[in-house]
């Protein structure tokens, strides 16, 4: 069954008076439990296709089903709501709130939930969250007192804290160092195997990418081929 | 999302940069303590003018009985015998507007005290009451008489201080006997010093005693100089068994009964008149509803139908509530100018930085977006962090508004008057400053698209 599924994506911008299409046609299934890698360089349209498929922005035509649902048209406001509970969301430059603890921002998201969660409840899923990125002792620290590996965990921790499906991260090991990046990416396989969250992970460095069960490859605003990491063997 | 979490949200925002907001919030917080502070000293002294013009005598209402006639001769304003001491009891038992009254009955004669003697500006025979009516109650010596010594008609007296000048000098006239028309009184208060007023009259050279003492032992009558058609009746038939070692001139407007009678009850049961009537309104914004009571109180007393004219006078002192109202106008007007730019001043500080932050926090936004946040929750965010600046603002406004005013009132000696009015205010403003000037800068942050947010750099 698929999660996600987008037919004949179209997305334009228009510039003073011009028209620049960025998306010509995109059309995608990605089955529930994937680890996809979504590749392509810069102007390629990736980040349009993220900022689409992460409800952040509305194609300016086609079908977006998320969950059996035509999100595509959603307002504002539902939008936000759809983020909130079936999404997280991870960053290249990690977005922590600085001089608010690792708890404190995990638990953020909550604070939006639709359901009533009391404080109480907050920090308890906070603080199990940050257990299973491997950040129990490190709570109450502050981002500036974090490395930056441990930095993109609590990012993931928070991402994780309203228990979505799918996780969206954008270039996640941009701003680390190869052994940090490679705990990172150990953390998203982990993910993906134990609690079968289905992960879409944006990048240009095919070493990050290799990690994955299935390429991307978006070329000049359409899909190119799809493959499966090593060059479709 | 819950407003006790917001709340904490922007606690925890405002403590990220603790100097700013201590800087932002200076401008509210200067404006309230002004604000506090220039009420309590200026309630204080507003207070304390009022008290002093009061003094002076601006609430006092004055009734006067109306004008006698005899063949086209008019004998002038106060020449008509209308007003009883039973018109002063029912002024003050009937009209809620008067705070105190009190009857008068006026003499002008001799006062001798040994070798000297002077005829002081005022004799007013009248009760305790009087001194509440024009604010006079400290006495610089000794006690008033009592509404005893006023139904025993004793022969008791209080004087002012040029009067005191006068008679006594350097001596302490407490206990000493004085006398008056041949009447022996004796003194047991000193009137504090009250001085000259308005007119430039002396307001100390004054003699006050029981009005019974000075109707029934003193004059005989009242306004036995002007009233000359009633003065030129009878003066061989006057009887006075306490004056009459000397011949005086008194005279009563019935005969009396015989001498034996008259010794044993000085005061006849007769029809009495008395001078004046001096009543105090409760405040000078009363001063209106006072007159109007008392003038139907006493139009009533008096069986005067509808249509015909009063038989008495009643005046105020127009002139000095004038003068009152609008000082207390002026002030309370300026200290609101000066509230009102100072809260200004601090508004627009507040939006200055409130824009600097979201600008600032371009990035915050763009993620809280992400995670799920509506426009409405960062606009909500925003407007509370705003006016949970304003109020700590406001607070610490009030305290130090509060403790300045009582440094002032400390060291300064300035009367201060407590201000609950204008400390509920001050939190009413600073709460409406803050939805005020947060609003543009929260409106800002709210349409923020999240896209471009979280790639600002």
């Amino acid at each position: 069954m698929d999660l996600i599924e987008l037919k004949d994506i179209y997305k334009t911008y228009h510039i003073g008076d011009m028209d620049v299409p960025v998306l010509k046609g995109v059309s995608l299934r990605i089955a529930r439990g994937e680890l996809a890698a979504l590749m392509g360089s810069s102007g390629s349209g990736k980040s349009t296709l993220m900022n689409i498929l992460g409800c952040l922005d509305r194609p300016s035509s086609g079908e977006y089903w998320l969950n059996q649902k035509e999100v595509g048209g959603f307002s504002a406001d539902a939008r936000a709501l759809l983020r909130n509970n079936t999404m997280g969301f991870v960053f290249q430059s990690f977005n922590l709130l600085p001089r608010a603890t690792a708890l404190e921002n995990v638990s953020m998201p909550l604070s939006y939930a639709a359901g009533h969660v009391s404080d109480k409840e907050a920090r308890k899923r906070a603080s199990e969250m940050l257990g299973r990125v491997g950040l129990r002792d490190r709570m109450d620290h502050e981002p500036s007192q974090l490395s930056g590996g441990q930095q993109q965990r609590v990012a993931i921790a928070r991402a994780l804290i309203n228990r979505p499906p799918v996780l969206f991260a954008d270039e996640p090991t941009g701003n680390l160092d190869s052994r940090t990046s490679d705990e990172v990416l150990q953390m998203f396989r982990k993910l993906n195997r134990e609690d079968g969250i289905t992960i879409i992970i944006v990048t240009h460095d095919p070493a990050v990418a290799k990690h994955a069960d299935r390429i991307i490859r978006i070329t000049d605003g359409v899909i190119l081929d799809e493959s499966a990491p090593g060059g479709g063997d | 999302m819950k407003i006790h979490r917001t709340v904490r949200t922007a606690f925890l925002a405002l403590r990220r940069n603790p100097m700013r907001a201590m800087l932002t919030t200076l401008g509210i917080v200067i404006g309230v303590a002004a604000v506090i502070a220039m009420m309590e000293i200026g309630n204080g002294s507003s207070a304390a003018i009022q008290k002093s013009i009061a003094s002076m005598g601006a609430n006092t209402v004055l009734i006067l009985p109306g004008t006698a006639a005899s063949g086209g001769v008019s004998f002038g304003s106060g020449s008509a015998m209308t007003l009883t001491p039973r018109d002063y009891e029912a002024i003050l038992r009937e009209c809620p507007s008067v705070s105190s009254a009190a009857p008068v009955v006026r003499a002008r004669t001799q006062v001798v005290y040994g070798n000297r003697n002077w005829v002081p500006n005022t004799i007013y025979g009248t009760t305790p009451s009087f001194l509440d009516v024009r604010e006079w109650t400290d006495l610089a010596e000794g006690e008033i008489f009592t509404e005893r010594d006023v139904l025993n008609a004793n022969k008791v007296c209080v004087l002012g201080q040029s009067l005191v000048q006068q008679l006594f000098q350097e001596e302490s006239p407490i206990g000493k006997e004085i006398r008056i028309k041949n009447v022996s009184f004796r003194v047991i208060g000193v009137l504090s010093a009250k001085g000259a007023n308005m007119m430039g009259s002396d307001q100390d050279d004054i003699l006050l005693a029981p009005w019974t003492t000075i109707k029934y032992r003193v004059t005989g009558s009242s306004l036995v100089n002007t009233n000359q058609s009633s003065s030129s009746a009878d003066t061989s038939t006057t009887v006075n068994s306490l004056s009459s070692l000397y011949p005086g001139g008194q005279q009563s407007l019935y005969p009396v009964g015989s001498t034996i009678q008259a010794a044993d009850n000085p005061m006849p049961v007769r029809f009495t008149n008395i001078d004046l009537i001096m009543t105090a309104a409760v405040s000078a914004s009363e001063i209106p509803a006072a007159i109007q009571q008392v003038s139907e109180t006493l139009r009533e007393r008096h069986r005067i139908r509808s249509g015909e004219p009063d038989d008495f006078n009643i005046r105020d002192m127009t002139e000095m509530t004038r003068t009152l109202s609008s000082t207390t106008m002026l002030m309370t007007n300026l200290l609101l100018c000066v509230a009102l730019i100072a809260l200004l001043v601090g508004g627009v500080g507040i939006m200055n930085i409130m824009l600097v932050s979201v600008t600032e926090r371009t990035r915050e936004i763009g993620l809280r977006m992400a995670v799920g946040a509506r426009a409405r929750d960062i606009l909500r965010q925003f407007l509370v962090e705003s006016v949970v600046l304003c109020l700590v603002g406001g607070g610490i406004g009030i305290l130090l508004g509060h403790g300045g005013s009582l440094l002032v009132q400390l060291f300064l000696h300035w009367p201060i008057q407590n201000s609950p009015g204008a400390i509920a205010a001050a939190v009413l403003v600073s709460a409406g400053v803050g939805i005020i000037f947060g609003y543009y800068p929260a409106w800002r942050a709210s349409r923020l698209d999240p896209i471009e947010a979280l790639r600002y750099e």
